[in-house]
């Protein structure tokens, strides 16, 4: 070609190329600082690990427009209210439990994971549990040895992976902590387990909203 | 004088030789990677089988990693194969190199049989740094990612000291670049948090920008490779649409990242940014399947290697569909509320893995042995050529037969478990054990039978193309020296 058009260059692409790079790198740089900010534990999105001293629901935000963590009212995991460290402590035991157990090559976490088993993002909020009166024991049995419980109609089940109790209760906590993150309503239209108090006695007011109440 | 249709390292330089050990490694995970697909694929028809012993998340963890270390062995087998011939020098620490050969497949090794007899250990971070990191995709202990680190290290001082020492041509120029960011990027998967949001947020650092940005550089770099090899394309050619690709995949790919960040926890204008770069992401893959068939066609097909071609032009379409088209239909955030951790996520994951990289590869075992066999010849009407062509189509047919099947399954979930049901675990079952799903996943397996059978063909043709051919290899009519 005797003369060259200059967006058919390769000095025009290559400089393009670098550019183009560059910028888009520092763009994500600018935007991971704020984003990593926001996911720290203890920021709104992502709460601080003693959240699990608290009750966790998953209402809908007329505002935002899908289904948003709640935190009500105090109630503590396995009965025993924990400092922000014991907490951290608990949740980090169940996280590394849910690693070396290798839960994400059947489950999804946050939707990622293997689609062999359920989603685990909403796990403790989960109505299969029955009631929010035997859920963390029926977790920590289940989780144990799952071998032998029922799964669903089609055989799949969970294998028994050497799961003490500790490491047990250590994992409903990181489930119960991880249920309270801010995943812009994913999953959609849940709906969790019913957690509201027993009815008040008929004379009684009734309770002040606390937020917490079971999505419709 | 080499004798045409012998296998002889004495028809290859120093990288090539080194190269022809990890293609024979990457092979060999390859199919390590199918027979574990297969066990896992038969475990969603027959939940008993194997329970217990082999588990779905042993089988699946192996899978998936056996595919990631087969494709790095493979791109690193293919750096290894440019790399005297782009930069006009001899590999600089060969020895070196051939160490970290042997050191890489020993850990592979060992990481396996770990996967395989241990599977599991006590939630400590001790079961992390032996057994299994948990995370999907890079669950290889931390003892073998700093082994992996230490090995990409030395692979990259191979390359980036030959370019140095020889001549750096712009495929060498973005190839090192890109070593380096692909090396770097490695290191955000690489510590612990009990913080799940950021322990996702830094893993979609390794995954996304290795397999949507780096990953497509470096395939790239062996496209552009590959067809001046093949075709005798010219470099000038080659190498302005090689950084066309770079500013277009970068562009797109490296703030496309947001695409994953929708749903754990990060922010929400994670969903404009995402959204809106994560749909450019298919624009480059359109203009490798421009650059590739405009050459082929201008070039009339005529082709020094016919199976290289066949696949690397299997690349460009597998690309464009796989990763471009796949990817593109759930990656808005309206649409991929309800299909983000469905089948749908695997239809993409196989096609687009086979489409953009396993293809390329394969290319390059094909240039590969042609040089190995003594410039044998490679074109139409070569012996034995059924067994290629055959291969490719059974390979083909077998992964469409999957990705459809899974198609089909991750359309029912999205309706059925996530639009209707509400996403709890009653209605993940509900959609696990509808008709429509188990008919995808019998389909699916179907197709895992045909895409073995087409390995193993592959498997023998690469052992035996050309073996009995006496005729030289053809010349590329406009073949010419770098510019």
């Amino acid at each position: 070609m005797a003369q060259e058009i200059w967006w058919a260059s390769t000095s025009f692409w290559r400089k393009s190329a670098i550019w183009v790079t560059g910028f888009s790198f520092v763009v994500l740089i600018f935007l991971t600082f704020d984003t990593v900010k926001q996911i720290t534990a203890g920021s709104p999105r992502v709460p601080a690990y003693s959240v699990i001293n608290n009750r966790i629901d998953y209402v809908f935000d007329a505002k935002r427009n899908f289904q948003v963590p709640v935190i009500g009212p105090e109630e503590p995991l396995f009965g025993k209210k924990l400092t922000e460290e014991e907490a951290e402590a608990l949740v980090s035991h169940g996280k590394l439990t849910t690693q070396a157990k290798n839960c994400m090559d059947c489950h999804t976490l946050l939707g990622n994971g293997a689609y062999y088993a359920p989603d685990l993002t909403k796990a403790w909020l989960d109505p299969s549990w029955g009631s929010k009166e035997v859920r963390e024991q029926s977790m920590v049995e289940f989780l144990m040895d799952p071998s032998d419980k029922l799964h669903n109609s089609i055989g799949r089940r969970m294998p028994k992976l050497g799961i003490t109790e500790e490491e047990a209760k250590a994992t409903v906590a990181f489930l119960k902590w991880m249920s309270s993150i801010d995943t812009n309503g994913f999953p959609a239209n849940f709906k969790p387990i019913d957690q509201a108090d027993a009815p008040a006695p008929a004379t009684a007011e009734p309770a002040a909203e606390v937020g917490a109440a079971p999505v419709q | 004088m080499s004798v045409l249709g012998i296998l002889t390292s004495a028809n290859l330089n120093g990288g090539q030789k080194l190269a022809t050990k990890y293609f024979t490694v990457a092979i060999a995970l390859f199919g390590a990677q199918v027979l574990f697909g297969l066990l896992a694929g038969i475990q969603y028809l027959n939940p008993d089988f194997l329970y217990g012993i082999l588990d779905f998340s042993v089988n699946r963890m192996l899978h998936i990693n056996a595919m990631v270390v087969w494709l790095l062995f493979g791109f690193i087998g293919s750096v290894y194969w440019l790399l005297e011939d782009e930069s006009g020098a001899p590999v600089v620490g060969l020895g070196l190199g051939n160490l970290i050969f042997w050191v890489f497949t020993l850990a592979v090794v060992v990481v396996v049989l770990v996967f395989l007899l241990v599977q599991v250990g006590p939630g400590e971070l001790k079961s992390i740094w032996l057994i299994n990191e948990g995370r999907e995709y890079i669950e290889a202990p931390r003892w073998a990612d700093i082994g992996i680190v230490v090995c990409v290290l030395a692979f990259f001082f191979n390359v980036a000291a030959t370019f140095a020492k020889g001549k750096f041509t712009g495929i060498g120029g973005v190839l090192v670049l890109d070593l380096i960011a692909l090396a770097g990027l490695y290191l955000a998967g690489m510590w612990y948090t009990p913080n799940i949001s950021m322990d996702q947020h830094w893993w979609w650092w390794v995954i996304h920008l290795w397999v949507e940005a780096t990953w497509e550089v470096l395939v790239g770099c062996l496209m552009a490779y590959g067809l001046i090899t093949t075709m005798g394309v010219r470099r000038r050619i080659v190498e302005t649409w090689l950084y066309i690709e770079v500013a277009l995949m970068f562009g797109s790919g490296i703030l496309g990242l947001g695409h994953h960040y929708f749903w754990i926890g990060t922010p929400e204008y994670w969903f404009t940014i995402g959204g809106f770069f994560s749909a450019l992401e298919p624009i480059p893959l359109v203009a490798m399947v421009v650059h590739a068939v405009f050459d082929a066609g201008h070039h009339k097909l005529k082709s020094t290697n016919h199976p290289a071609l066949a696949w690397i032009i299997a690349q460009a379409f597998g690309n464009f569909f796989g990763a471009g088209v796949w990817g593109f239909m759930h990656t808005l955030p309206q649409i991929n509320l309800y299909t983000h951790g469905t089948q749908w996520t695997a239809s993409h994951g196989h096609l687009a893995f086979f489409g953009a990289y396993a293809t390329m590869v394969i290319a390059f075992l094909y240039i590969a042995l042609q040089k190995w066999r003594g410039g044998v010849y490679m074109s139409s009407n070569l012996a034995g050529a059924w067994k290629w062509k055959w291969a490719i189509f059974l390979l083909h047919a077998g992964l469409i037969a999957m990705v459809m099947g899974m198609l089909i399954a991750g359309y029912e979930q999205s309706q059925i478990e996530r639009a209707i049901g509400g996403s709890d675990w009653v209605a993940y079952f509900a959609a696990q054990s509808h008709r429509w799903f188990m008919q995808g996943m019998f389909w699916r397996q179907i197709g895992g039978w045909v895409f073995a059978s087409g390995f193993v063909l592959l498997a023998w043709d690469l052992m035996t193309i050309g073996k009995r051919e006496t005729r030289p290899a053809v010349q590329n009519e406009t073949a010419e020296a770098a510019a």
